[in-house]
């Protein structure tokens, strides 16, 4: 190992397995411009322009190919190549780019259906396996389900939970793989198995769950070796550490298919061994880039097989793939280092792109060349998001990765159980209509009292509503406990959490949607006169407002605090019901693009908003409601807690258009600087930016073939404008564009 | 002394375009002249009462803002015409000044100074309508008597500048007219910066409304392209 090691600095890591110390003791920062970037190489070239043909069949379809004959698994597999001749780092998914997997531990129902949309069927042999004799993930949990969450769960009062797929949102530290070699990660997994004494049943389990893990390690080293490497020992170059590395994480979308399938926190860490290949004289800045371009299009070919109805949730085939980059280690030092340029000089060499998701950490204290250069990115391509380190830190410290979206977590030292969301602002409705859901008449929630008001009353509203959402609370937590242990049982990630440290710290992320609706609804109900109307059966279908109210996005207080009652209340409730393997609650205000079906499913607010009509994203203020300009709906999102609230993200996607940034390119990029800075030097946690005008999206929308490669931000992602619905299209258009006059 | 109350059109907490870096902009109501090209025909009416703020009212929200500022950025007085209320544009760039916010007055000095209001301003952002004394006229509605006077105050105040003019299409987008405009940047000192602002039609509706007669009717937005190409003479 001290061979491999060579060159390095520091002791402590060499021991026990510590990543973050070996980042601190051998990392350079950087602090210099962009201008020693280099182009796309030819080799480069040649693949990304195989892969180019390939996603463009891909699009025609949405399915290029998918693996009938075998299932999911670290070697079930032979290597795939796109161009051998030309690829520096190597690995697919399956035998060929693009093509999909079957995976069944989640459950039969999602992969069949998939299957069906695309007129092919799994092997008979493998269908009698799964459908016979094995019980998957889904089969446990609906074996469990109780009434109260079949019917929220029916009426969308709580939707996308990871009952019938992959619960993905784990970062293996993929790392460890390149820092260590498998055989010593292997060795310490065998030392922990024998400190575990089987005297409860949580023991039990994890002893079984490290030796999963063990097996788990021995596959992705014989993976490895199918390509041609051995992975036993750690890395020796640059080249090998990347491709280590991307071993670790290949294994984990062979073998799972979670929504989320995050990379962490890996360029300033690969960094350290190009910077020790470059003083050797074994690597240009050209092979460099050509290391980082190929690792990229890598991540950018990793595809799961969906359902067509999954795309209403999760529009445009993400996978979520975030990178996280930048940071600060302390008030002073950052993590930048050229590799994090390199990373992000990749939506230049290759084209934007929403994977992998290029996640930078802010604080204003990072390197103004840096922040400079993400603004030019930005402006350029859309495809950055950005969310702020200082408020993260304190509670992560330095080395945690953004999960999915805006989910942070320490890179192998704690996992997340992925819990969707609820409906917040249906809960509302159901506070009025005595738990009977709007649409269809049925009772979902019991023991609430049915409003009889003419003109809704404040005080009694908010008690009903608060009455509502701590059954909502139990009924939630009770879904996950139990998706949790099921899948746990039936599809644990094993060569995922093998990258973890054994004692892993768990979080149970909960999730509300509607934010916005529900402020401004309480806030018209408060300031303004509402009167509900009602149906023939009584039920509240629609409002009349009389009067002007505060609406949330103008930085006003009356409204701001009125959201932020709520969910502070709701997490509370959350926080007092006891959660499988003790995982602590946390909590996001994020949508993802599933605003657009959450607004379908929910009959007309008290704010004003018809019933069908979409939600905002995420803790995004009403589409065109935030009219004091941008900053004031900044503000009003800043205000959100993070810590002991929403510590699980909230989620703001601010769209502005070019014009109003700046006469020229310095002062836009220099506008964007401030307003990133002002915005997180007030403790929020996340913005999406998207500089660009309505007129452009809505050419796009009706001639797409003009604009192959037009990447925007939508909600904790980016997504190719082309590959969303209609609906979500419209959706996206209609928000509010900062700055038109 | 009385504190001056102030007539204001709105607010923009996210200007990136009136003065250097993030600037929280105050449009004042009420105006002097009646370009032919104005954009905000509704910010002429003075006596039409919008909303009414006092300099310590206006600067509470301010304070809002400061952590977007950064190192380049504060607060832009325009309109209208913000002369026409100097004394609270005074009040409110000494509340500024007192608090390390950088000022810009956005202008188009067709008002006599009779305030203190130049000593707390930073930056004059000065909206130059014409050279020639017939065609600003012409434009205008009023003599330049006041531009002069307020160019000279501005002189000896050694007052940092930026100088501004829209441009018309067949009015004033010749490399003569563009020219001019940089003879008379050369006989001032401390002129930062020269801006050219290309026409656009987007306040033709507003007329409408209002039941004004658009005088620039069937002139088209003038290219922005042309108008970079234009700003080349002025190197």
């Amino acid at each position: 190992m001290e061979n491999c090691w060579k060159g390095f600095k520091g002791e402590s890591w060499r021991e026990t397995i510590n990543v973050a110390q070996f980042i601190l003791d051998n990392y350079t920062e950087y602090c210099g411009d962009d201008s020693f970037l280099k182009g796309i190489s030819p080799k480069t070239q040649k693949v990304w322009s195989e892969c180019e043909k390939l996603l463009a069949e891909e699009a025609k379809t949405g399915l290029l190919d998918v693996e009938t004959k075998a299932i999911s698994g670290i070697n079930t597999f032979k290597p795939g190549y796109i161009d051998k001749e030309n690829e520096v780092v190597f690995g697919l998914q399956t035998d060929k780019p693009l093509k999909r997997i079957v995976n069944l531990y989640g459950g039969t129902r999602m992969a069949e259906k998939a299957l069906d949309a695309y007129q092919r069927t799994v092997d008979e042999d493998i269908k009698k396996h799964f459908w016979e004799y094995r019980k998957t993930h889904n089969d446990g949990v609906f074996d469990v389900y109780t009434p109260e969450i079949r019917k929220a769960r029916k009426a969308g009062l709580i939707t996308g939970l990871p009952d019938a797929y992959g619960r993905g949102r784990i970062i293996g530290d993929y790392r460890r793989v390149a820092l260590y070699g498998i055989d010593f990660l292997i060795e310490e997994k065998k030392k922990d198995w024998a400190e575990i004494d089987v005297s409860s049943e949580e023991n039990i389990r994890l002893r079984e769950e490290v030796a999963e893990q063990v097996k788990a390690l021995e596959e992705i080293k014989k993976m490895a070796n199918s390509y041609g490497f051995d992975i036993s020992k750690p890395a020796t170059t640059a080249t090998e550490a990347v491709q280590w590395l991307y071993f670790g994480y290949l294994a984990a979308v062979k073998e799972n298919n979670g929504a989320a399938m995050s990379l962490g926190r890996t360029s300033t860490f690969l960094d350290i061994y190009i910077e020790r290949d470059l003083q050797n004289g074994l690597l240009t800045e050209e092979q460099a880039q050509e290391l980082i371009d190929q690792f990229i299009i890598k991540l950018r070919l990793v595809r799961h097989l969906r359902a067509p109805d999954y795309n209403e949730i999760f529009a445009g085939d993400p996978t979520w793939v975030t990178e996280t980059l930048a940071g600060m280690v302390d008030e002073k030092r950052s993590l930048v280092t050229k590799n994090s340029f390199r990373y992000l000089h990749s939506l230049i060499n290759l084209n934007p792109s929403p994977e992998p998701n290029m996640t930078v950490l802010w604080s204003d204290k990072l390197p103004e060349n840096f922040k400079k250069y993400c603004a030019k990115i930005s402006i350029l391509t859309d495809s950055i998001q950005y969310e702020g380190d200082d408020v993260m830190r304190n509670q992560y410290g330095c080395d945690y990765a953004i999960s999915c979206c805006v989910s942070a977590m320490r890179v192998g030292k704690q996992m997340q159980f992925f819990g969707a969301r609820c409906n917040m602002a249906k809960a509302l409705l159901y506070s009025l209509n005595g738990g009977v859901d709007e649409k269809t008449g049925l009772l979902v929630v019991e023991g609430i009292e049915k409003c009889e008001d003419e003109v809704l009353d404040f005080d009694k509203v908010m008690a009903n509503y608060k009455k509502t959402l701590k059954k909502v609370a139990k009924t939630y937590v009770d879904a996950l406990n139990i998706i949790h242990f099921m899948h746990d049982k039936y599809a644990y990630e094993r060569g995922q959490m093998a990258l973890h440290d054994t004692k892993v710290d768990r979080l149970m992320a909960f999730g509300a949607a509607g934010y916005s609706v529900v402020a401004d609804s309480l806030s018209a109900i408060k300031y303004a006169k509402v009167k509900p109307i009602r149906n023939e059966e009584g039920i509240i279908v629609d409002f009349e407002i009389e009067g002007e109210f505060p609406k949330y996005g103008n930085d006003d207080d009356r409204v701001d605090f009125i959201g932020i009652e709520v969910v502070q209340t709701f997490f509370d409730y959350l926080k007092q019901l006891p959660t499988y393997r003790n995982s602590v609650h946390t909590l996001s205000l994020l949508t993802i693009t599933s605003n657009v079906m959450y607004g379908k499913k929910t009959g007309a607010t008290p704010d004003g908003r018809k019933a069908g009509e979409p939600f905002a994203p995420g803790a995004n203020p009403m589409h065109e409601r935030d009219c004091s300009g941008a900053l004031c709906s900044l503000n009003s999102v800043a205000k959100i807690p993070y810590c002991d609230c929403c510590q699980d993200g909230i989620s703001n996607t601010f769209s502005i258009v070019p014009d109003a940034l700046g006469h020229d390119e310095v002062s836009r990029i220099d506008n964007l600087v401030a307003v990133l800075d002002g915005y997180f030097i007030q403790n929020a946690q996340h913005l999406n930016v998207n500089v660009l005008n309505r007129d452009l999206l809505i050419d796009a929308m009706n001639n797409p073939w003009k604009y192959p490669n037009l990447t925007i931000r939508v909600s904790g992602y980016a997504v190719n404008f082309n590959k969303l619905s209609r609906a979500h299209q419209e959706e996206v258009i209609a928000r509010t564009f900062h700055g038109k006059r | 002394m009385m504190k001056a109350i102030a007539n204001i059109a709105s607010f923009e907490s996210m200007g990136l375009v009136d003065g250097p870096g993030v600037r929280f902009v105050v449009f004042l109501q009420g105006c002097p002249l009646r370009c032919a090209y104005c954009h905000n025909p509704e910010m002429w009416n003075f006596n039409e009462k919008k909303q009414q703020y006092s300099a310590e009212e206006v600067f509470a929200k301010i304070k809002r803002y400061v952590p977007y500022f950064g190192k380049d950025g504060g607060v832009t007085v325009s309109g209208g015409e913000p002369l026409m209320q100097q004394q609270f544009v005074e009040e409110l760039f000494a509340l500024c000044k007192q608090n390390g916010i950088h000022t810009c007055l956005d202008t188009s000095g067709s008002v006599e100074v009779t305030s203190d209001v130049l000593d707390y301003t930073d930056l004059v952002i000065l909206d130059v309508k014409a050279i020639d004394a017939d065609q600003y006229k012409d434009l205008v509605g009023l003599s330049n008597v006041n531009f002069c006077k307020f160019v000279k105050l501005c002189q000896e105040k050694n007052k940092k500048m930026w100088l501004r003019q829209v441009i018309v299409p067949n009015y004033n987008d010749t490399k003569e007219s563009v020219e001019q405009l940089k003879e008379f940047a050369k006989t001032l000192k401390n002129v930062d910066k020269i801006e050219l602002l290309p026409y656009h039609t987007m306040a033709v509706k507003k007329y409408q409304q209002l039941g004004i007669v658009y005088r620039l009717q069937g002139v088209a937005d003038m290219d922005k392209e042309k108008c970079k190409q234009l700003e080349q003479f002025l190197k």
